[in-house]
């Protein structure tokens, strides 16, 4: 039997920070608001440590029941916790890689007016996020889901002053609408058919079905249903379109929630819900599709960024589609083995690219940078480690993860194997490109004081590095990095989840072969990736601009992200807004029904007007009336008679 | 019970050019004391026909309804009296096409 662990402690820390700071901290100093800001979020993050020690002695799955919701008929939700292997790796993944990244933002923050309210909403982000991630059943976790879309959208649109810092915060709002309704109504089925919400419960119900093979079905429908939820969330295709403006927000919010965290959220619903996908075989392929062209796709785009954050955005879109593909082909523990070691190179890159961002005066377009490496050498030796651990390059962190899940693919279908393996190669393009536009050759920013980006443009002539509480989060960071990946060997993670996700027998005895000969093929396509970027921006720098010109219109088109986004306005924005104002405000609204209300109007008044000249206040004409009326009476009453 | 020697009919004709009478009167005449007295004519152009009808079909619920008619009309009598000396106060004429403003 467990002694109580006091889960609830982990998510409410935070959301005492988040009150704290959002109600007393414009008062306060700065230093205060730091204090309670990382107290309560680091002291969350040692209670996922405590919980984390004691995981060995513990019955698993854990729960732990915190009181009555909702009780209507035979359904109920309560407001309860579960714990199990999965939900432990998330918990640490967002408690550790989110305080880290608070002690980063007190540097990155520190000059901003409204220091006070980031920390706030970044508490309150990782509220929502561990309510997310401990939930028992999907009503809580709808919470937590919608929670933090909340506070994405607080972020994104944190400098709300700037028109597309709003823009991007509403946009990312309603891209995520569009995906909660799909999951939404996943819910309902599961409602409908399974009369419960909780995990447990629904899994049961589950479990002795057996897959259905006619390829639709009930556990299909949501399942794919699902994915539309997850595809909101996780910026998958064809709703990633948010995740790139996102970056509007903060550096450090990027990092937490466009990178480490949130985005996350899709790919553990999807890994949560394995029991539904494992028995719905046309969701699953649904999912492998999705992510194998997500990732391929927006590795492309990343390709032809020049604007360093949009570069990981992309990036982030990318590594996210190689999450799904994991979990499209089954393979749950290589997506959140991937989801972890993400979490630690793709925070190190946004959090060492707002270092660079820092260092060049709010400037984010590459071709204005470079040389830095001897300015920021800290950054540089950071952002090095996570391009080469986001790259595949052993032993980092990202070899391990990614060559998991292409091994997993290469299992399933070649297909998702060759596709994975091209955008590995796209990605350590990109990756290097931007290493090598940002550190080496010479430093074009010489004008950093003319652009206005905001906050951090105060005046400095040359690049400098960023203080000390910038600095450790990334080098702990670039350690995890490093060495992340580690616990993926010889399964060991897989083991570890396998209590989640159903033990995968190692029948791969024969084909080991295979393994590390794919390993090799995955180790080459990352060299060559890079030797790339090195011979076109390091060696030859004139030799993208003639590549670009010779492909011209395919060239512009990437660089335009295949115009997804005009394409998008013009196919449902614009009928949208359109439809709205001609036809529902301009005919319906003003013609049909404020119409109908004015003649109503009109007409009583006209009808009153003609009618007010009986009341004359005449006695003898009302004395007329009444004999008239009298009269009408009693002719009517003869003539019933007669007839 | 005493036998009636005036056919019902006459009653009937007296008491309808009674209330005729009451009618045509209320219709015509300005002055407010008439209209008031045309009214109590036609009251009891009713009221004998009531009585007639009752003695007729030797039936009392006719007696009793001529009491409530007088009841009333008494009543109204009262009331309405009191309303045209309140008329005549302010306006100093009983003219019912000079009382048209729907107040005192």
């Amino acid at each position: 039997m467990n002694s109580s662990l006091n889960l609830w402690l982990i998510p409410i820390l935070p959301l005492a920070g988040a009150a704290i700071n959002g109600f007393l901290g414009k008062k306060s100093s700065r230093q205060a608001v730091t204090t309670v800001a990382l107290f309560f979020s680091g002291a969350a993050f040692a209670m996922a440590l405590w919980v984390a020690l004691r995981f060995s002695s513990l019955t698993l799955p854990y729960h732990e029941y915190l009181a009555h919701w909702i009780r209507s008929g035979s359904f109920s939700a309560d407001f309860a916790f579960y714990l199990d292997q999965l939900s432990l790796v998330m918990l640490l993944v967002v408690t550790g890689v989110g305080f880290l990244i608070h002690i980063y933002s007190v540097g990155y923050m520190w000059d901003d007016p409204s220091y006070y309210r980031f920390f706030s909403y970044l508490n309150l982000f990782m509220f929502f996020m561990l309510t997310l991630v401990l939930a028992n059943n999907y009503l809580v976790m709808f919470i937590g889901w919608e929670g933090v879309g909340l506070a994405s959208y607080l972020l994104i649109g944190f400098w709300f002053t700037k028109d597309s810092a709003a823009s991007a915060g509403k946009k990312a709002f309603i891209v995520n609408r569009i995906g909660d309704f799909g999951f939404l109504i996943a819910l309902f089925l599961l409602i409908r058919h399974f009369g419960s919400l909780t995990f447990d419960q629904v899994f049961q119900s589950i479990t002795p079905m057996s897959p259905e093979t006619a390829g639709t079905g009930l556990l299909t429908a949501i399942g794919i249903l699902l994915m539309v939820g997850a595809c909101g969330k996780s910026a998958q295709i064809p709703l990633y379109i948010w995740l790139p403006d996102a970056m509007e927000g903060p550096t450090p919010v990027s990092a937490l929630i466009h990178a480490a965290t949130m985005v996350t959220a899709g790919v553990y619903m999807v890994a949560r819900s394995h029991v539904i996908f494992e028995r719905a075989p046309t969701a699953l392929t649904v999912v492998a599709i999705i992510g194998t062209l997500t990732a391929f796709f927006a590795a492309t785009i990343g390709i032809a960024q020049t604007d360093i954050k949009k570069v990981l955005a992309y990036s982030t879109v990318s590594q996210l589609g190689y999450m799904f593909v994991a979990c499209g082909v089954g393979a749950f523990s290589a997506g959140i083995f991937h989801l972890m070691t993400h979490a630690f190179f793709k925070g190190l890159l946004f959090l060492a690219a707002g270092s660079v961002i820092h260092a060049v005066g709010g400037e984010q377009d590459m071709r204005k940078m470079g040389g830095l490496k001897s300015f920021i050498p800290w950054t540089f030796l950071t952002m090095g480690i996570a391009t080469l651990a986001i790259a595949g390059i052993p032993p980092l962190a990202g070899f391990w993860s990614k060559d998991e899940i292409l091994w997993k693919a290469y299992q399933v279908s070649w297909v998702y194997w060759l596709i994975g393996l091209i955008t590995a190669f796209i990605t350590s393009f990109y990756m290097f490109r931007l290493l090598y536009m940002t550190f080496f050759g010479d430093y074009h920013g010489v004008q950093v004081d003319t652009h206005g980006h905001g906050h951090d443009a105060h005046g400095h002539g040359e690049p400098h590095e960023s203080p000390m509480v910038m600095l450790v989060p990334l080098m702990i960071l670039a350690a995890l990095s490093l060495v992340g990946g580690l616990v993926g060997i010889g399964d060991r993670f897989e083991h570890f989840l396998a209590p989640v996700f159903g033990a995968t027998d190692a029948v791969e005895g024969a084909s080991h072969g295979t393994e590390v000969l794919l390993m090799g093929v995955s180790v080459a396509v990352a060299l060559s990736g890079w030797w790339l970027a090195y011979l076109l921006y390091y060696k030859r720098p004139e030799l993208p601009q003639k590549i670009a010109d010779a492909l011209g219109g395919f060239y512009q088109t990437v660089v335009h992200k295949y115009y997804v986004d005009e394409i998008y306005a013009a196919v449902f924005v614009k009928p949208l807004i359109d439809g709205s104002t001609r036809i529902l405000w301009q005919d319906v609204d003003r013609k049909i029904i404020d119409a109908a209300v004015n003649d109503a109007g009109d007409g009583a008044r006209h009808v009153s007007d003609e009618a007010r000249h009986m009341q004359s206040g005449n006695i003898r004409s009302y004395a007329g009336w009444i004999a008239a009326g009298s009269a009408v009476v009693i002719a009517f009453m003869i003539w019933m008679g007669v007839r | 019970m005493v036998q009636s020697y005036v056919p019902l009919s006459y009653y009937l004709l007296l008491s309808g050019f009674l209330f005729a009478c009451g009618v045509v009167g209320f219709l015509i005449k300005r002055n407010i004391i008439t209209i008031f007295m045309s009214i109590e004519l036609m009251l009891n152009g009713v009221n004998l026909s009531f009585v007639a009808f009752a003695a007729h079909w030797h039936a009392l619920a006719g007696q009793v309804f001529v009491f409530f008619v007088m009841v009333v009309a008494a009543a109204e009598a009262a009331v309405g009296l009191a309303i045209i000396i309140a008329v005549y106060r302010t306006r100093e004429t009983l003219n019912v096409d000079q009382v048209n403003l729907l107040k005192l």
